[in-house]
């Protein structure tokens, strides 16, 4: 098993937003993770890519048969996870170039590697930059400053091609999204998709996943799972809407 | 007369000194300049040096710069090995050089040299002897003797320093270079007085660098004198590296004619307490001044900037933006004051003041200030003060980057704003590099200092390669 989550409560500032999660992931599959806002989606990317204002209360995510709780960020990112972020951060003065040479790099020096060539990082930027679509001229510019919100998710999905987590996870990538954009997202990921990595797909609506089919789809209301089943889920909620839920779980 | 004197810095002391050695440091003097230091001196006894009860100087205490005793020196002491202090190491920068040990003027042949485009350059002391003309014509006009103490007192002393002549129509064909460096078993009070005149349509590049040569206390009061012309262009770069107990006033004073235009960089490396008085006046419409600041503070050092822009003609732009990084216990001020006077129509002023500060015991006072007495202008302030973006820190570390690494790529980033208007390349990229070792705590004085260092560059690895690829 890739991923394992087992009973994961989670809190931020005292609140608890995960109360007692239960997933596991393995190589090769894409999971679906839907449900109305609130409910601890993001939460629940956040506590697996390691961000410190959230206290894991209760718990245990094991990842590639590592306590994953205890690594820092930087480490689970060298361990393979990738988180795609739902706002992703501006930061002037940086260039794309530089800093994903910097990550490249970062991570192949813990995988006991030697760090890439001036000219064997660009050609691999410029194969990657293909792979997702992204104009050239991004590259040069600082990391998401002044993007549109198309350019900011298509820096994202470039920045995963870069970086060929085992496990990535799409906050919300689509929001925000028009056709054309999300086209380009779901394409750079079903590219990427190989039987050695997995996708948790978050999102909001059924409607990303049209283009990234998923294997599996979880449904998460008020901290748990609730619902979990094929991509016909997907579409039974996208039909009856979240209250279905809602209804059931007060019912 | 006496030629030098230790004892603490006071009031008195200076008073006396002046009356002891009028005589001998008025020598050269045109008639005016004699009776400029006579009010000058007038001045500064009235006022005495500034307290933090004065509204410029609340927040920069010199008590402690003051508890030291210096010796103050008013005749060159003999000068040793010339060569090796000032040998000048940055690849590939091809400057003229210019050399002041301990404020005076120092040269392998001739104090002041007259190139055959008719730029002027050496010693202001030989310049006082060879063109009074042309040095009466400038020398305390635009700096005055009413207002800062400090200015006073340089100029009640005005000996030695770096002048230059730039004639119109002439452009320098390459950059000039002023160290200024301090080099004594003994801790200095020294104050050297710069004058420069750029004539019509004329241009220079000037980097101006304060280093310490070792780790002995100084304390320097420098002004400088910039006079620009119609339609001249300089490109100005202050450079400050100095040791850890050395204190530095620098005060600049620009006039700036018709259509004249300024490109000023203060870059504030290292030292225990720097004060940069930065004044500049439009003296005629369409003058431009760019003036950008950098500095790296830590530990117990104290940063001020004080920037004040007169715009005394209309249509003139000016901007500021100062960014500073302050670290354990260091503490900064910027005080921006741009003056719109009534006839200055069509005005541009921008001010902004960033600051960084990495601890909780570190501490900036910042406060731009416009005063506008005109409704047809284009102004805009901005300060603000924060930490290392969180949001910026987990999105790098959630790429592989660790802590470490991700703290000095912001921190790199964040000046590179100010450091990436370095017209000059080698210029810029030796101070990015000054800029890494600094934030890596890793900038030696005398070591791997920009300046005077006789040692080899010894390569050093980065942890992230800036390179522009």
């Amino acid at each position: 098993m890739l991923l394992s989550i087992k009973n994961l409560h989670a809190s931020i500032n005292g609140k608890e937003i995960l109360k007692g999660i239960d997933l596991d992931v393995d190589h090769g599959e894409v999971h679906a993770i839907m449900g109305p806002n609130g409910t601890g989606k993001s939460t629940l990317a956040s506590v697996i890519a390691g961000r410190e204002v959230f206290d894991v209360t209760a718990g245990e995510i094991m990842y590639k048969d590592k306590n994953l709780l205890k690594l820092a960020v930087e480490e689970r990112a060298r361990e393979g996870i990738f988180l795609g972020f739902q706002y992703p951060v501006e930061i002037p003065g940086v260039s794309i170039t530089n800093f994903m040479r910097t990550a490249v790099n970062e991570v192949r020096k813990y995988k006991g590697l030697d760090p890439l060539s001036g000219g064997a990082f660009l050609k691999l930027m410029e194969e990657k930059k293909k792979l997702v679509e992204l104009t050239s001229n991004l590259a040069n510019r600082s990391v998401n400053e002044g993007f549109s919100g198309g350019e900011k998710k298509k820096n994202e999905i470039f920045q995963m091609a870069m970086l060929e987590p085992e496990l990535a996870i799409l906050d919300e990538t689509d929001s925000g999204l028009d056709i054309d954009a999300l086209r380009v997202v779901a394409n750079g990921v079903n590219k990427l998709r190989t039987k050695e990595n997995a996708f948790m797909v978050i999102t909001h609506y059924q409607r990303l996943l049209d283009y990234i089919v998923p294997d599996f789809v979880h449904v998460l209301f008020e901290g748990r799972i609730v619902k979990s089943g094929t991509k016909e889920l997907a579409l039974e909620l996208e039909e009856k809407g979240y209250d279905w839920i809602r209804k059931e779980q007060e019912g | 007369m006496q030629s030098a004197v230790t004892n603490k810095i006071t009031k008195e002391l200076m008073t006396g000194l002046y009356g002891e050695c009028r005589k001998a440091i008025s020598v050269n003097d045109y008639p005016a300049l004699t009776a400029l230091r006579d009010e000058a001196i007038r001045r500064f006894e009235e006022t005495g040096f500034p307290t933090t009860k004065l509204e410029a100087w609340k927040n920069t205490d010199l008590k402690e710069s003051f508890s030291k005793e210096y010796k103050v020196v008013v005749k060159p002491e003999p000068v040793v090995d010339v060569q090796k202090v000032f040998l000048c190491n940055i690849p590939h920068l091809d400057t003229a050089i210019m050399g002041q040990l301990n404020g005076w003027y120092v040269s392998k042949d001739v104090p002041l040299m007259k190139l055959g485009n008719g730029i002027i350059m050496g010693s202001l002391a030989e310049a006082l002897k060879q063109y009074p003309e042309l040095v009466e014509a400038h020398l305390g006009k635009y700096a005055g003797v009413n207002g800062d103490a400090f200015t006073s007192l340089n100029t009640a002393f005005i000996q030695d320093g770096v002048f230059i002549y730039v004639p119109d129509n002439v452009k320098s064909p390459k950059p000039v270079q002023i160290i200024n460096v301090i080099h004594s078993n003994e801790s200095l009070f020294l104050q050297s007085r710069n004058l420069i005149v750029l004539g019509k349509n004329s241009r220079l590049s000037l980097v101006h660098c304060d280093d310490s040569y070792n780790q002995q206390a100084s304390f320097s009061n420098v002004v400088t004198e910039i006079r620009m012309g119609e339609a001249a262009f300089m490109d100005h770069y202050k450079l400050q590296n100095l040791n850890n107990s050395s204190s530095l006033v620098s005060s600049s004073y620009f006039e700036l004619d018709k259509a004249a235009k300024l490109e000023s960089h203060y870059i504030s490396l290292n030292g225990s307490l720097l004060r940069n008085n930065i004044r500049l006046r439009f003296n005629g419409p369409h003058g431009i001044a760019n003036i950008y600041g950098i500095y790296l503070m830590d530990r117990k050092q104290h940063i001020d900037n004080q920037v004040f822009i007169d715009h005394a003609s209309p249509d003139c732009t000016s901007s500021e933006l100062f960014k500073g990084i302050l670290d354990e216990h260091s503490s900064g001020v910027f005080n921006g004051h741009v003056l719109v006077r009534r006839d200055a129509q069509r005005t541009n002023a921008y001010q902004s003041n960033r600051n960084i500060l990495l601890t909780e015991t570190a501490k900036v006072n910042s406060k731009p200030f416009l005063e506008i007495y005109n409704d047809d202008v284009k102004c805009s302030h901005g300060s603000t003060t924060g930490q290392l973006d969180h949001d910026a820190m987990y999105y790098l570390r959630q790429r592989g980057i660790g802590e470490d690494s991700a703290r000095m790529l912001l921190m790199y980033a964040y000046a590179d704003e100010v450091v990436s208007k370095i017209a000059i390349d080698p210029l810029r990229y030796r101070i990015e590099d000054m800029i890494k070792k600094r934030l890596q705590g890793e900038l030696q004085i005398c070591e791997a200092c920009v300046l005077h260092c006789n040692t080899p560059e010894h390569p050093m690895e980065f942890v992230i390669d800036m390179t522009k690829i």
